[in-house]
């Protein structure tokens, strides 16, 4: 895993200067994504109407590869259908995870610039959390922790010296 | 056997890092296409081949239980298993072979005084003094124990270097005060604390001392009897010794005291279902079959240390550590945390506007292992406001060149979040 194809252009932007940036004043959905052990710390709000996601934001404390994830997603959820919005969940999970299958066709689009972090076990979960964190807000769970039974890698990197 | 298997590291005090690198046959792992740098020495170190060889003749010719059958095999296995105590308690320079409890390592001595000293001694309304630079394996059993019997928690505060203020130390310590639990070096920070000075205080007291040295014992000469301390805690997988096994000194007339930690074989000399009548120690601290090979392994860990010699690598650390210091003190933006003027071989730091765990994962393809979070020790990255740190930890394998390693992989990162 060369990190130059995990730090890509685009993943420094959108760490610089996150897409999608701060809290929704009222949201309809609202969730806190925690990593314990790295410290990521995000919050995704959103608003929907019908079936519609028609406004979405996140902040928090992360690192890059989080950040920017959580960047990305907002820009690539805004206006689509919850339904899409879980499908697109459950593509990138697989895609960190390396399950994705190849053959099949997805949405991911740009956000394939993250398929690296399935060579890195420890980063999985800094792409995913933002993607968990979501996947709570929609189905109103109040915190999510990568670090529980929804974490996608098995086995756990506990609090180790 | 093991003495056969040494080889004498270095002559007449020089500190021969090339030879000693020969010893340890992971550092020649290649990461990326680069020679592996291991700084993360304070999480784990390497085992020397002459250690990975004595496990491997143990269980070639020697295994079976201790202190059980009457065959040959179980006579040598308990033979070694007793031998290598003995060198490990002239290792620390403890009185006698019973103060050398084995252990699983330094999280399992400090759980078993809390549980033996603690259930035994400590009332409601008593008060355990720790420092603000404790790892969580000894700030959590004290709070457990704490918790369970009404007992009161007291935290000696560190100044802005992370030296700890020994004024506020002396202030915490008095009547109510049952034990002060201190460690030795500080795993995040480095901070070598001034042990022995805390322990007289507490002595004057009357109050027993329990010193973490799991990031002292490795990297310095340790003599338990020159501390005074009353318990000492250590691993044996930081000091170039295998996992699984640690140690647990304690002077025996508080040993002698204590409640055993665990139930079961090994640790009684007779049982009914009436009663059970506790071996002596340090067998009581030893319930069931202990990690036979470890121990004997950390016998030979020991003899090694030795050989290289304590005040060598002591020496050898503190110019890395000089060293590091000096060109990460170059750096723009990079701001070392816990600058106390006494300290062991750790760097920890952290690179303005990029997360930690981002600078581990582009050192990583640098061929550089640094450790990279809070390092179990929340309450020192709380003081200095930050929610992890990067951490490089040298040890007597180390070399400048990996420093400068280093510096290279961090400038990497600053150029990639420039």
């Amino acid at each position: 895993m060369d990190s130059k194809l995990l730090y890509q252009e685009v993943v420094l932007d959108h760490n610089k200067k996150p897409r999608n940036w701060g809290s929704l004043p009222q949201p309809t959905h609202r969730a806190e994504g925690l990593n314990p052990l790295c410290g990521d710390h995000i919050w995704v709000s959103l608003n929907v109407a019908g079936d519609k996601v028609t406004d979405i934001a996140f902040e928090g404390d992360s690192c890059a590869i989080c950040k920017a994830s959580a960047s990305m997603m907002t820009a690539s959820i805004k206006g689509r259908s919850v339904g899409e919005a879980e499908e697109l969940v459950r593509e990138f999970r697989d895609m960190a995870t390396g399950r994705l299958d190849a053959s099949a066709p997805n949405h991911l689009g740009r956000l394939t610039v993250f398929s690296g972090v399935k060579d890195l076990p420890s980063r999985v979960k800094c792409a995913v959390l933002p993607w968990h964190t979501l996947h709570a807000a929609i189905n109103a769970e109040a915190t999510v922790s990568t670090e529980g039974e929804a974490d996608p890698v098995p086995g756990s990197w506990g609090d180790t010296p | 056997m093991s003495a056969t298997l040494l080889k004498p590291v270095t002559s007449a005090g020089a500190h021969d890092v090339e030879r000693i690198r020969a010893d340890f046959p992971i550092l020649a792992t290649r990461v990326n296409g680069r020679p592996l740098a291991y700084l993360d020495n304070a999480a784990s170190s390497q085992m020397p081949r002459q250690v990975i060889e004595r496990l491997k003749h143990y269980h070639e010719a020697e295994h079976s239980n201790i202190h059980r059958a009457v065959h040959m095999l179980s006579e040598k296995a308990t033979a070694e298993y007793e031998g290598a105590r003995g060198r490990i308690r002239r290792f620390i320079n403890a009185a006698e072979d019973r103060e050398v409890i084995y252990t699983r390592g330094t999280t399992t001595g400090i759980n078993l005084v809390a549980h033996g000293f603690g259930r035994a001694f400590v009332k409601a309304g008593d008060e355990i003094v720790i420092s603000h630079l404790e790892h969580h394996s000894n700030i959590v059993p004290w709070q457990m124990l704490c918790e369970e019997k009404g007992a009161r928690l007291r935290v000696v505060p560190i100044s802005d270097s992370g030296e700890l203020l020994l004024d506020e130390y002396r202030k915490l310590l008095g009547p109510r005060t049952k034990l002060v639990a201190v460690t030795h070096v500080s795993n995040a920070l480095g901070t070598v604390n001034p042990v022995k000075e805390m322990v007289a205080l507490a002595h004057e007291h009357g109050i027993p001392v329990l010193v973490d040295g799991a990031q002292a014992v490795p990297h310095m000469k340790v003599d338990v009897q020159d501390l005074d301390c009353d318990f000492y805690a250590f691993s044996g997988h930081k000091m170039c010794g295998p996992t699984g096994i640690g140690v647990l000194y304690g002077k025996a007339a508080w040993l002698e005291k204590m409640q055993p930690f665990e139930g079961g074989g090994d640790m009684i000399l007779s049982v009914t279902f009436e009663r059970t009548v506790y071996n002596r120690i340090p067998h009581k601290f030893e319930a069931g079959t202990p990690p036979i090979a470890q121990a004997i392994g950390l016998g030979t860990t020991v003899d090694y240390l030795d050989s290289v010699g304590l005040d060598a690598i002591y020496a050898h650390e503190q110019k890395l550590l000089a060293y590091a210091n000096e060109q990460l003190g170059e750096l723009k933006g990079v701001r070392l945390i816990g600058t106390a003027p006494y300290k062991a071989g750790v760097v920890s730091f952290n690179i303005d506007g990029v997360h930690p765990h981002d600078v581990g994962t582009i050192l990583n393809e640098e061929g550089v292992a640094v450790r990279t979070g809070h390092h179990c020790a929340q309450p020192v990255m709380q003081r200095f406001g930050v929610a992890a740190t990067v951490r490089a930890s040298f040890y007597l394998y180390n070399t400048i060149e990996e420093i400068d390693q280093l510096v290279a992989g961090i400038r990497r990162v600053q150029q990639i979040f420039a």
